[in-house]
C-alpha cells in the first residue's frame, strides 16, 4: 500500500519537476553573454533599456534582458531579498547613500575601487557609494537639485520674484491663491513626495547647527529639540493652515502634480528635479517654462540648495566568469563620453553629470542651469541621507499626518525621533 | 392581485437598477478606460472613448515586452493546476480519515491544520527554506508553498462534506475486500464533487491573482506571474491607464473561464450546510 | 448497537497514513519556517545575520505610538466588513434564490468580483473615488449630493476602503449562503405558507435554519478581515498619514524598511490576536451549531 502512495507521489513530483525544469542556467564560457539587469520600473526602466541599447549596438557579443521590479520601499526589499538569498540578477541599479549601507555591499557586491574606469567619476558621487575605502556603484543619470520646482510663467505674470526667504515665499504663495492658482503642490497620493518641505530644507539645517548629521548619527542630536531641523515639519503645517495646497491633494498622485505645475495651475512644486525627466516625456512644451529655487529657509543671506547625489549600477558577488567580464564593460561605457553622449540623445539630463570631462548639453532645461547654478557658487550641500545612515522609513508618513492637520508638527517630529531609533539599532549604530 | 403584480414588476426594476450601478458599472468604467488613448484615459472619465482602441491596447498589452504576457498567463496556468490539484488530492485524503476516524489523533490534526488559516505566512524562513531545499524560483516551490497555504482550507470544506456522505457507502465496500485506497478513489473522491468545485473555484482564482506570493518566492523574469504583469504599466512616476486597465481585462479572462465552466456547480457544492467554519 | 461496533473494528480500515502526504507538505512548507519565525522575532536580523535580543522587538513593536491607531484600524475593519457581508449577502442571496427575472445573470455579476485581483480592484476604484474627476463623484454631484473626498479624507478613508472590501466580497458571502438556502427542505416553507408572507418566511424559517451558513460568513470574513492587506496597500496606503493603517500593513512597512525581527515579532503579534477573538468567536459558534 505504501508503495503504491509513494510511487503516486513520485509520479506526480516528476511530473512537476518536468514543469519546472529549464530554470537552470547553463554557463557558457563562449558565445553571447546573457546580462540579466535588474530596475524599477518606469523612467528608470526606459533610461536603463536605451543604455543597455546603445551598449548592444557596439558590442553584439552581449544581450541583455530586463527585469522590472517596483520602485519605492516595495523594491528595497526585493533588491535585499534576492542579494541576501544571493539571487540577484548579473547588475541591478539602486540608490547610493544610507540605502546602500543597508545592503552589506562588503559581502554582497564586487569591489570597482581598482577598476580603471572609476577614474572617470567624481569623487563626490564615489563617496556615496562607498564603504571603508571600498567603491561598488557607477553613475548612469546625473545628481538632482531637491527644492521647488516652479511656473516661470506664472512669476512673470504675477511680477513675482524668487523668494530667498521662508517669509518671501509665504508672500508670494498668498499673491499666488489672490489670482486663484494653487501656490504649493501636494501630491500626497505618492507619500514619498510629502517630504520634500523636510528633506529639501537640510541646506538651512546644515547652516544653522553645522555638525547636525555627525551628531544626529551618534544620537545626540534630534529633530524635535533642534529648531532648524523641526523648521520642515512647521513649513508642511504651515501650507496646511494657510490652504496652500491644491483641492484633493490628499490622494493626487505624482502625476497630476507634474500636470498642475507644467499647465500652470499650480505655481510651486517642492521636489526633486529628476521630475523634469517626466515633463519633457508628458508636456514638452512646457518643459522649458519650469525654473528651479533652493527651498527658502530663515534668513535671505544664507540661501543655498540641497543636491541628491544620483543612483548607481551594481554589480553583485554572484556575478561571475564572462557575465562579470561583460558587466564591467557595460559599466565602463556608461561613464565613457560615448556612453554619456548616448544618454544625452535618450533621456535629457535633469541635473549635472558626476562624471569627469562630461558636460551639459547646449540645450539644457532652464532648472538644471538653475540648479548648476547653486553649485558652481558653491551654495550647496548634500541631503542628509548622504551623510547620515539614519533615515526612519516612516518619515513620509508622518509628513503627510502633519500636512493634512492630522498631528502637530511637534508630535510628528517627536514620534519621528522614535522611528528612527529602530533603523539606528538594526544598522547596530553607536549610541543607541 | 393586479397591484401585487405591478409592485413585483417595480421591485423587478429596481433590482435590476441596484443590481446594473453597484456590479456592473464598475466593470464598464474598466472596459471603457482599456478603450482609450493614454492622454484620455489619464483624464479618468467616464465616457466613451474618441476613438474606439479596445483591441489594439489589448495587443499592446500582450506584445508588450517581448510578449511577456504569454509567459505570465503559462506561469499563472500552470501554477494554478499544480497546486489546485495537490491541494485536493491530500486535503480530501486527510478530510476521508478525519473525519471517520473522528477520534483524539484526527482533532489534534485538524487543529494543527486550522492553524493555517490564521497564521500569517512568515515570508523570508520560507525563502531560505526554499533555497535550501533548491526549489527556489521554481514553479515547483511555488506550487509546494500553494499547496501547503491553501490546504487548511479546503480541508474544513471536505471534512463538513464527508459528513453528508453515507458511512454505509465506505463499509459495504470494506466489507468486498477493497482497499482504502480504491474506495478513496472510486466512492469519496467522485462524491466530494460538489464540494471540490467549491474548493477549485475559490482556490485556483486565489492562486492565480495572488499578487504577494510570487512577488517573494518567484522572482525573475521567466517565472512572471499574471497579476505581476499589472506592475508593467503603473510606476511611481507615471501611469498608462488605457494600458493598465486591458492589463487588467486580460489577465481576468481565465479565471472568467474557470467560474463559467463551473458556475453551475458552484451553488450546489455549497449546498447542504457544505460549507461551516 | 451492532452497527456501533461494526463502526468500531471498522476504524482501522481508514488507515493513518492517509494524513501524511498532507501533512508532511504543510509541515515542511508551512509550519516549518512559522516555527523558525518565532526564533526570529527574538533576533535583531538584518537578512545577512541574526543577533538575539530577546524580547526586544515585541517591546519596541507594542511601543510604537502609532500601533494604537492600526490596533483600532484592524479591529474596526473586521468587524465591519464582516458584519455588511452577514446582513448584505442574505437578502440578496435569497434574492437570487426566489423567482426573480435575470437570477443566472444576477448570480453571475454578484460573483464577478472576486475573480479580479484584489489590486486591479483597489487601483479601479481608487480611481473612481478620485474628489472631482471620479465617477463616483461626478454621480453624486450630478443628482444634487456633495462631493465626497473618499479617499483623501483622514476620517472617511478606512471606511470606503471598508465599503470596497464587501463590494468584492460579497460574492463568496452570497453564495455560502445560496447554498443555505437551498438545502432547506420543502416542507419547511410549506408549513408557513399558509399563514404567513415573505417576512414570516424570512423571519421564521430562512434566518433560523441558514445558521451555519451565517457562522460559515461571519467566521471567514472576520478572519479575512483581520488578515486584510492587499485592497488597504493598494488603495491608501495606511494613508493618508497613518489613518487607515492596520496591523498587516504596519508589519509589512517594518518588513520593507528592513526591520526583519521587529516585523517577525509584529507577525506573531498578529496571529495571536486573531487567535484570542476568533478561537472564542468559534468555539461559541460550534456550541449552538445546528445539525440539519
Amino acid at each position: 500500500m505504501l508503495k503504491k502512495v509513494l510511487t503516486l507521489a513520485l509520479v506526480s513530483m516528476v511530473s512537476f519537476s518536468l514543469f519546472a525544469g529549464g530554470q537552470q542556467e547553463d554557463v557558457q564560457e563562449s558565445g553571447p553573454v546573457t546580462l540579466t539587469y535588474l530596475v524599477a520600473s518606469g523612467t528608470d526602466q526606459n533610461q536603463a533599456w536605451a543604455a543597455c541599447e546603445s551598449f548592444m549596438a557596439l558590442n553584439p557579443d552581449v544581450n541583455f534582458e530586463l527585469e522590472l521590479r517596483p520602485g519605492g520601499t516595495d523594491g528595497d526589499n526585493i533588491v535585499k531579498t534576492r542579494l541576501a538569498t544571493g539571487e540577484m540578477t548579473d547588475i541591478f541599479y539602486y540608490n547610493a547613500g544610507s540605502l546602500l549601507q543597508a545592503l552589506n555591499p562588503q559581502q554582497t557586491l564586487v569591489d570597482l575601487a581598482d577598476e580603471p574606469f572609476m577614474n572617470n567619476v567624481d569623487d563626490a558621487f564615489k563617496m556615496t557609494v562607498s564603504q571603508e575605502g571600498h567603491v561598488y556603484g557607477v553613475p548612469n543619470q546625473t545628481a538632482m537639485g531637491g527644492g521647488i520646482l516652479y511656473n516661470k510663467k506664472v512669476y512673470a505674470d504675477l511680477g513675482l520674484s524668487i523668494p530667498k526667504s521662508w517669509a518671501e515665499f509665504a508672500a508670494n504663495n498668498e499673491k499666488i491663491k489672490a489670482a486663484g492658482i494653487t501656490p504649493v503642490i501636494a501630491t500626497y497620493g505618492d507619500s514619498w513626495t510629502a517630504q520634500l518641505f523636510i528633506l529639501a530644507d537640510y541646506y538651512n539645517v546644515q547652516a544653522a547647527n553645522p555638525d547636525f548629521a555627525a551628531e544626529y548619527t551618534a544620537n545626540k542630536a534630534k529633530y524635535a529639540t533642534t529648531p532648524a531641523a523641526m523648521a520642515g515639519f512647521k513649513y508642511l503645517k504651515e501650507g496646511f493652515d494657510k490652504g496652500w495646497y491644491q483641492d484633493g491633494y490628499a490622494t493626487a498622485k505624482y502625476n497630476q502634480g507634474l500636470e498642475l505645475l507644467a499647465t500652470g495651475k499650480g505655481a510651486h512644486y517642492p521636489m526633486l528635479s529628476f521630475a523634469l525627466t517626466n515633463i519633457v516625456e508628458n508636456w514638452p512644451d512646457s518643459a522649458s517654462d519650469i525654473g528651479f529655487f533652493a527651498q527658502p529657509g530663515p534668513s535671505a543671506d544664507q540661501n543655498g540648495a540641497t543636491i541628491w547625489m544620483l543612483s548607481a549600477n551594481y554589480i553583485p558577488a554572484t556575478t561571475k566568469g564572462a557575465k562579470l567580464e561583460a558587466a564591467k564593460r557595460f559599466m565602463e561605457y556608461l561613464v565613457s563620453p560615448q556612453g554619456i553622449e548616448d544618454m544625452n540623445r535618450n533621456v535629457p539630463p535633469s541635473g549635472p553629470y558626476l562624471v569627469k570631462g562630461a558636460e551639459l548639453p547646449a540645450d539644457v532645461l532652464p532648472a538644471v542651469l538653475d540648479i548648476a547654478s547653486y553649485i558652481d557658487a558653491g551654495n550647496s550641500a548634500p541631503a542628509l541621507e548622504f551623510l547620515s545612515p539614519v533615515k526612519g522609513p516612516r518619515l513620509e508618513q508622518f509628513c503627510v499626518a502633519v500636512g493634512t492637520g492630522q498631528m502637530s508638527p511637534e508630535e510628528a517630529a517627536a514620534n519621528y525621533d522614535k522611528d528612527v531609533a529602530n533603523q539606528a539599532k538594526q544598522l547596530g549604530l553607536e549610541g543607541w | 392581485m393586479k397591484k401585487n403584480a405591478i409592485t413585483l414588476k417595480l421591485g423587478n426594476i429596481l433590482v435590476f437598477i441596484v443590481m446594473f450601478t453597484v456590479f456592473i458599472i464598475p466593470f464598464i468604467y474598466i472596459l471603457l478606460m482599456a478603450s482609450k488613448t493614454s492622454q484620455e484615459a489619464a483624464l479618468l472619465r467616464f465616457s466613451l472613448p474618441e476613438e474606439f482602441l479596445f483591441f489594439s491596447n489589448m495587443s499592446e498589452v500582450i506584445a508588450f515586452g517581448e510578449y511577456r504576457m504569454i509567459r505570465a498567463l503559462m506561469n499563472s496556468t500552470v501554477l494554478t493546476v499544480g497546486s489546485v490539484i495537490l491541494v485536493i488530492i491530500l486535503s480530501a485524503l486527510f478530510a476521508f480519515v478525519a473525519q471517520r476516524r473522528n477520534d483524539k489523533l484526527a482533532t489534534i490534526m485538524m487543529a494543527v491544520l486550522v492553524a493555517g488559516l490564521m497564521i500569517p505566512p512568515a515570508v523570508v524562513p520560507t525563502v531560505f527554506l526554499l533555497r535550501s531545499l533548491g526549489i527556489y524560483k521554481t514553479l515547483f516551490g511555488m506550487i509546494m508553498i500553494d499547496a501547503a497555504l491553501f490546504m487548511p482550507f479546503a480541508v474544513v470544506i471536505f471534512r463538513t462534506a464527508m459528513t453528508a456522505i453515507p458511512r454505509d457507502l465506505d463499509e459495504a465496500s470494506f466489507m468486498d475486500g477493497a482497499s482504502p485506497l480504491r474506495i478513496f478513489f472510486s466512492v469519496i473522491l467522485p462524491l466530494l464533487k460538489p464540494a471540490i468545485v467549491t474548493v477549485v473555484v475559490t482556490t485556483s482564482v486565489k492562486i492565480f491573482n495572488d499578487f504577494v506570493g510570487p512577488l517573494y518566492f518567484l522572482p525573475g523574469a521567466k517565472n512572471i506571474t499574471a497579476p505581476l504583469t499589472l506592475y508593467s504599466f503603473i510606476s511611481q512616476f507615471s501611469t498608462q491607464w488605457n494600458l493598465l486597465f486591458a492589463n487588467v481585462v486580460v489577465i481576468t479572462i481565465i479565471p472568467l473561464v474557470i467560474f463559467i465552466f463551473f458556475q453551475r456547480q458552484l451553488v450546489s457544492g455549497m449546498m447542504g450546510g457544505a460549507v461551516k467554519g | 448497537m451492532s452497527k456501533k461496533q461494526s463502526n468500531k473494528s471498522l476504524i482501522s480500515s481508514y488507515p493513518n497514513w492517509f494524513y501524511l502526504p498532507a501533512i508532511i507538505t504543510f509541515g515542511i512548507f508551512f509550519i516549518l519556517p512559522t516555527i523558525s519565525s518565532f526564533y526570529y522575532s527574538l533576533t535583531r536580523w538584518t537578512i545577512f545575520d541574526a543577533t538575539f535580543i530577546g524580547f526586544e522587538n515585541y517591546e519596541a513593536f507594542l511601543s510604537d505610538p502609532m500601533l494604537s491607531i492600526g490596533l483600532k484600524n484592524t479591529f474596526i475593519y473586521a468587524v465591519l466588513t464582516s458584519g455588511l457581508k452577514t446582513i448584505i449577502a442574505l437578502p440578496v442571496a435569497v434574492l437570487l434564490t426566489s423567482g426573480i427575472r435575470f437570477k443566472g445573470f444576477y448570480r453571475s455579476v454578484v460573483f464577478f468580483p472576486v475573480l479580479i485581483s484584489t489590486i486591479a480592484i483597489g487601483i479601479t476604484f481608487s480611481m473612481m473615488m478620485q474628489p472631482h474627476t471620479g465617477l463616483i463623484n461626478v454621480a453624486l454631484s450630478s443628482i444634487g449630493l456633495p462631493m465626497v473626498d473618499w479617499l483623501g479624507n483622514p476620517s472617511l478613508a478606512l471606511y470606503s476602503v471598508v465599503l470596497v472590501d464587501v463590494w468584492q466580497g460579497l460574492g463568496i458571502a452570497t453564495v455560502i449562503y445560496m447554498g443555505g438556502i437551498l438545502a432547506i427542505p420543502q416542507d419547511y416553507f410549506d408549513a408557513v405558507k399558509l399563514d404567513g408572507g415573505f417576512w414570516i418566511k424570512f423571519r421564521h424559517v430562512i434566518i433560523p435554519l441558514v445558521q451555519n451558513s451565517t457562522f460559515t460568513v461571519i467566521i471567514l470574513s472576520f478572519i479575512g478581515g483581520l488578515r486584510s492587506f492587499d485592497l488597504i496597500w493598494a488603495m491608501t496606503g495606511g494613508g493618508p498619514g497613518f489613518a487607515s493603517d492596520v496591523l498587516t500593513s504596519i508589519i509589512y512597512k517594518q518588513y520593507q524598511a528592513g526591520f526583519y525581527g521587529l516585523s517577525t515579532a509584529g507577525n506573531v503579534i498578529l496571529f495571536l490576536m486573531v487567535t484570542i477573538l476568533v478561537f472564542p468567536l468559534k468555539a461559541y459558534f460550534d456550541r449552538k451549531e445546528l445539525d440539519v
